[in-house]
């Protein structure tokens, strides 16, 4: 059984790597997007600090919104997602792979870029390394959650506004203790709760939620 | 292997209905091992659909599909892993290699990979130098040879296919013939489903009509 | 792996037969029980509304505004009581694979989204003159509550923009399911957050113990929209299975009986 979900999130990593453009694009849109806020606001450095921890956050939970269609819609597209469910083990098994590499291409390049890009709000040092933290291990959340919707709004016309729509209420959560641990880490008051709440958040959707996205995909697929 | 010659398929009063009409109802059926049922009828006349329900993928209204004398419903995934679907879309990877298609699909159907079974089987199908061209470039007629090549390397008795010549040339389509014929000799089972009626003359045939 | 087994098995006769059944009497049965839900809407709201208006006095420090909780509780109350029953007959319908119940579903789902749209607005019209602010951020029951609209919004979007009765029915049951999950995680990741920034809050009084007169109000107007509820999703119930059995023959001999 291991050794079927390393298969998968092998398989997942060859695919992202032959195909670049899907990961570059998010990236870039996570550069764009986090460099809109300082511009919308008043021009002041203690602004852009206070802006900082959501601003980033947001901008990395728009950008995981935007790298998700790709999860499933691909397979779904050329028949892969067909022999999946033909595959040794029940669909929720590839479903984990998959969101596991998901994270491993996604998440993970969100989190090692987000600091690098934090200059611009002008974070100190230590902030920054509990915003890098906070998207590690908040980020599993968003691709498991988020996966719940890519699998309900597979397929259908005008599915990524959807997708959003359905998705976006399910990251309140995870928005809220992510950027309060960062805020909380810029305030210097210990970021430990919120980074236990988002790790919490994770395991359970990543434990949780894989049996419910199989099922949506076996009532897109029926 | 030891379990082969027990395969056993039958089908029970399946049927089932689109919208308004009834594409087949009390469809009733055995199979047994070393035996093929080529399903013909006309475009949308549910030879699809029966496919679908015959591999899982889909559940009908009405009526029962065993194997071995089990319901599918109470083995699912045993019964998903005994069978090879081969649908209307090829599910090849266009961003990987034939080779590298029919290693991941082996691994992921728990099964060993041997390339050089795989090279057999590709250049036995006419697919050139599987592991130094990405599947992009190939036509449609190839990239449906390396779908059939990954169902000749997967141990799994029941073969579903959907119109498996579509697309091929006659002599890839007379290949896939006898490539059936090796698995059935083999204790293996096969549904076929295609529109031409002549199209695999050992078969039984179940001729679906949407006004039956 | 359950939640997927329960999905796929449904080829056990006894129970297909059942389902089909199921729907013409559930039609009837609703028919039958609309009128009662309404005159109970009409009774239970008039009597709610004369306390609310005539017997119940202006509060000692809110003035008449107050008046506006014989709306905004009930229709609190009633966002989160009707989502938890479209999660139950969620749950019914994915396990059971009750026709019925996932029809009664979306049925809901429009009133439920009223509901959550009136709470939040009285609640906004209350806050002004009391807290000072249409509006605040660090309440948790607010932000629940925007985001039980949102998410009765994402499941009517779903439930529409997919074409097949049968998979919009299935998805859109799993959909509130995994909500009805949400619902709890939001409001307490809120609370938490509030105790984060105590120093910028200002603490929202809650209304101090009503009077008796208030109190009984208040529960008539939630049994009117209890019973409005009812009355409401059992209308569109029928209508979404006429839809839905259009060719069936009981419709047929149903519509030709009615007209």
């Amino acid at each position: 059984m291991l050794r079927f979900i390393a298969t998968v999130i092998r398989r997942e990593f060859l695919l992202a790597f032959r195909r670049p453009a899907d990961l570059i694009s998010v990236l870039f849109f996570f550069i764009i997007a986090s460099s809109l806020f300082p511009l919308g606001v008043w021009p002041h450095v203690d602004t852009w600090r206070r802006l900082a921890p959501g601003a980033l956050w947001v901008s990395a939970l728009l950008a995981t919104l935007l790298s998700l269609p790709h999860l499933f819609a691909d397979d779904y597209r050329d028949g892969t997602l067909e022999q999946l469910v033909l595959g040794a083990y029940p669909l929720a098994f590839a479903v984990f792979g998959k969101l596991v590499a998901h994270w491993l291409v996604f998440g993970v390049s969100l989190a090692l870029l987000a600091p690098v890009f934090a200059f611009q709000f002008d974070l100190p040092g230590h902030a920054l390394w509990t915003l890098f933290l906070s998207l590690l291990v908040g980020t599993p959340a968003l691709s498991s959650l988020g996966a719940i919707g890519a699998a309900l709004a597979l397929g259908l016309r005008g599915g990524r506004v959807l997708l959003s729509l359905l998705v976006l209420p399910l990251y309140i959560p995870v928005l809220i203790f992510g950027a309060a641990a960062v805020e909380a880490a810029l305030a210097g008051i210990g970021a430990n709760a919120g980074l236990s709440f988002l790790a919490a958040l994770s395991l359970a959707g990543m434990f949780f939620t894989p049996p419910l996205i199989a099922a949506a995909l076996h009532i897109t697929m029926e | 292997m030891t379990e082969k010659p027990r395969s056993h398929l039958s089908v029970l009063n399946l049927s089932c209905r689109r919208g308004e009409t009834k594409l087949f109802g009390a469809l009733s059926f055995d199979l047994g091992a070393g035996e093929s049922l080529h399903v013909c009828g006309a475009n949308g006349s549910g030879k699809t659909t029966l496919l679908r329900f015959l591999s899982a993928l889909s559940f009908p209204d009405d009526g029962e599909i065993f194997w071995n004398g089990r319901s599918i419903g109470h083995a699912l995934c045993d019964y998903r892993s005994r069978l090879a679907y081969l649908g209307h879309r090829d599910a090849i990877k266009e961003e990987l290699t034939p080779i590298e298609n029919l290693k991941l699909a082996a691994l992921l159907s728990g099964e060993d990979f041997d390339p050089e079974s795989a090279r057999g089987a590709l250049k036995r199908l006419g697919v050139p130098d599987g592991d130094a061209i990405f599947c992009r470039r190939l036509s449609q007629g190839q990239k449906r040879r390396v779908a059939l090549a990954r169902l000749s390397l997967l141990d799994r008795p029941l073969w579903i296919l959907d119109e498996p010549c579509a697309a091929l040339d006659p002599t890839a389509a007379g290949e896939v013939a006898s490539m059936i014929d090796a698995h059935l000799s083999s204790g293996g089972l096969a549904v076929v489903a295609s529109p031409s009626e002549d199209a695999f003359p050992h078969a039984r045939k179940l001729r679906l009509s949407a006004s039956c | 792996m359950r939640i997927e087994h329960a999905l796929m098995d449904k080829n056990d006769l006894p129970k297909t037969l059942s389902r089909l059944a199921a729907l013409p009497a559930a039609y009837r049965l609703a028919g039958k029980a609309i009128p009662y839900f309404w005159a109970l809407t009409v009774a239970a709201g008039a009597a709610g509304l004369y306390a609310a208006f005539f017997l119940a006095l202006p509060d000692a420090r809110q003035g008449e505004i107050f008046r506006i909780i014989f709306l905004h509780v009930p229709a609190s109350w009633m966002s989160l009581f009707i989502y938890l029953c479209m999660a139950f007959l969620a749950a019914l319908a994915l396990f059971f694979n009750a026709r019925a119940s996932s029809i009664l579903l979306s049925a809901l789902a429009p009133t439920g989204a009223l509901f959550t749209f009136l709470s939040l607005s009285t609640g906004a019209l209350w806050g002004k003159p009391i807290w000072g602010s249409w509006w605040v951020w660090w309440d948790a029951r607010l932000v629940s509550e925007l985001i039980l609209f949102f998410m009765y919004i994402g499941f009517i979007a779903l439930a529409s923009a997919i074409e097949d009765p049968k998979r919009a029915d299935k998805a859109s049951a799993l959909l509130a399911l995994v909500g009805v999950a949400n619902i709890p995680i939001v409001y307490f990741s809120v609370r938490w957050w509030h105790t984060l920034h105590q120093g910028y809050s200002i603490t929202l009084t809650r209304p101090p113990t009503v009077a008796a007169v208030t109190f009984w109000g208040i529960l008539l107007c939630v049994l009117a929209c209890m019973a409005y509820t009812a009355a409401v999703a059992l209308m569109r119930f029928r209508n979404i299975v006429l839809e839905r059995e259009r060719d069936a023959e009981w419709v047929r001999e149903t519509l030709a009986v009615g007209s």
